[in-house]
């Protein structure tokens, strides 16, 4: 249960909206659950409806409206690659399928140890540091500019490493 | 530009560091207003400065500042570091390197909107950055920079981030208003205006990261230096985004006003490999392509001059297009941006982006007939004027001038298969 295991955290997440608005509170919990659990599970969907006074469903429908949250868990470490136009004029799609066929996979499958997913997104801010990816992983979103197909390897070892020893 | 206004970061070193900051005159524009001036004369200041919003629409700041319905309270400042549109990424350098001089502009505008309250939204992307945002906020209580009795007065202020999950039409402001009150993040009708009814149906400001970066300059040194800089009608300093087919992609802090020309050839360094420009989007995906004629690289960027050749100026995200591009599969990026971002609420968006994405990946696959050019401008013609906010009406944008000016593009994509 999220609710026994980051009582701090949650009060404090509750603590920075009006008593009475704390629906304002939904994306900041999805992403606690989503940490804690790799994807937003059902039984945390309704924990947090039942934290907020709301519908299961009123939960469940952010879902498919944000890009970073997920119902099921995909690879461990998601690689974000920006093919949007301004990366695409500056190589971001070749750099992409290269990427794939080192991994030995298409772009949005994951690794068959289930670790790395790769998928395309839209824009992510960072156009004058093409190729870029970001990695969604447990603990966070972190980006990576300026990158060559073996530094994105290099990146992949040690998300793997860091897997291992975790 | 001698020194940076926005970017100082670049100038000084370690400007992230509050003791940085504090020593090259950091918080003293808010302890100026705090202590000595009245939230109108705030607004005051900044309306005669001329500054106008940032994050692309160019309305001026300190007008929009006093729509703020009287008497109702409380109210709420939201900063939006949403920031999304493809080419776009300048909010993102200060958020991360000039971070106090940006939240010292949030503060700035809170008490001038009397505000006790203010939020940062983040786009969900910026995760690491907002955690970095957190902590500076709590190095500013612990300096008695926010929080209760701020500099001996009994003006109060706290600023909260809040983190999206990845939605472009978050940074239309009502857009992102209903995503912190935890619903979809989809556009309101307006009005009322956010001013008037915005976060939790209060009064509210929202302004773009770099439009609050511009306040602590503008209390320092004045609206007159202020209107020194840039143009008589478009002033000050602009963060000007360079990406795409250039030598040297980044942000450049250069005067409102600065011709095209300048931006990519001086700065940016030119066309790599020698070849030829073939057309520029002034405003990331979200104005109208032109070609690069003389006249269109001669104009200077600002938010008169843009639309006079006939685009808009935007967020000035100015990507790049050289001649081996071909103009099709350009509009075919975009549409598929603009698809996947639609936030569905509307008909006219919701259906139109789809069908755009559809013939120009008919185009892409080298299925189409020369028919279907026709038939995607009348899509987008179609959508016109008839969406529930701007991203509808940006969608098209590519799209129509695209075919408008390069329609042998089309055929050829066309003719020719793939």
């Amino acid at each position: 249960m999220l609710a026994e295991k980051y009582s701090s955290e949650i009060k404090s997440i509750l603590a920075k909206y009006p008593a009475d608005r704390k629906r304002s509170a939904v994306l900041p919990l999805m992403y606690l659950a989503q940490c804690e659990y790799g994807a937003v599970t059902s039984g945390s969907m309704v924990e947090i409806a039942n934290l907020l006074d709301i519908d299961v469903t009123q939960v469940a429908s952010l879902i498919g409206f944000y890009t970073l949250l997920y119902d099921k868990p995909g690879g461990k470490y998601r690689i974000q690659i920006c093919t949007d136009l301004p990366c695409a004029l500056r190589g971001a799609e070749e750099f992409a399928h290269e990427l794939c066929d080192r991994l030995g996979i298409l772009l949005g499958e994951t690794t068959p140890d289930g670790t790395i997913s790769v998928e395309e997104v839209m824009c992510l801010a960072a156009c004058d540091g093409v190729p870029m990816f970001q990695v969604q992983a447990p603990d966070g979103i972190y980006y990576h500019e300026l990158q060559t197909v073996e530094s994105a390897l290099a990146v992949i070892d040690e998300l793997r490493k860091r897997d291992d020893d975790g | 530009m001698a020194d940076h206004i926005l970017l100082r970061h670049r100038d000084i070193s370690d400007f992230d560091e509050l003791d940085v900051y504090l020593e090259h005159g950091g918080f003293e524009a808010l302890k100026q207003v705090v202590t000595s001036k009245t939230p109108q004369e705030v607004i005051d200041v900044v309306k005669a400065s001329g500054l106008r919003g940032r994050g692309g629409a160019g309305f001026p700041t300190g007008v929009k500042w006093s729509f703020l319905t009287p008497g109702v309270f409380p109210r709420y400042v939201v900063a939006n570091a949403d920031e999304s549109e493809p080419g776009t990424f300048k909010d993102r350098e200060i958020l991360e390197h000039n971070p106090y001089q940006f939240l010292e502009g949030v503060a700035i505008c809170a008490y001038a909107a009397q505000a006790n309250t203010a939020y940062v939204y983040c786009r969900g992307e910026f995760w690491d950055l907002a955690h970095e945002l957190e902590n500076k906020i709590n190095a500013l209580h612990k300096a008695e920079l926010l929080g209760k009795g701020l500099f001996g007065t009994d003006y109060a202020l706290e600023i909260h981030v809040y983190l999206g999950a990845g939605a472009y039409i978050c940074g239309e402001e009502t857009a992102l208003l209903e995503s912190m009150e935890g619903m979809l993040g989809q556009p309101r009708l307006r009005p009322p205006f956010p001013a008037a009814q915005g976060l939790y149906a209060k009064p509210t400001v929202v302004n773009n990261v770099e439009t609050l970066t511009n306040l602590p300059p503008i209390i320092i040194r004045g609206a007159d230096w202020y209107r020194s800089i840039g143009t008589e009608r478009s002033t000050g300093p602009k963060v000007f985004c360079l990406s795409g087919n250039v030598e040297r992609p980044g942000n450049y802090e250069l005067p409102l006003g600065t011709p095209f020309r300048e931006l990519i050839y001086e700065h940016g360094g030119g066309i790599p490999g020698g070849r030829r420009i073939k057309a520029l989007l002034p405003a990331g995906a979200s104005a109208p392509l032109l070609p690069a004629t003389d006249e269109v690289l001669d104009t200077p960027m600002d938010y008169e001059s843009v639309p006079e050749v006939g685009s808009q100026l935007g967020s000035a995200s100015i990507i790049v297009i050289d001649e081996t591009v071909n103009i099709a599969w350009l509009a075919y990026k975009t549409t598929r941006f603009f698809e996947h971002e639609s936030c569905g609420k509307c008909t006219p968006c919701r259906e139109g982006t789809y069908w755009m994405y559809h013939l120009l990946q008919r185009i892409e696959r080298g299925e189409a007939a020369l028919e279907d050019i026709d038939l995607l401008d009348a899509v987008a013609q179609g959508m016109e004027g008839k969406c529930l906010c701007a991203l509808g009406e940006f969608a098209i944008m590519p799209v129509i001038s695209g075919i408008k000016h390069f329609r042998a593009d089309f055929e050829a994509r066309i003719r020719n298969g793939r």
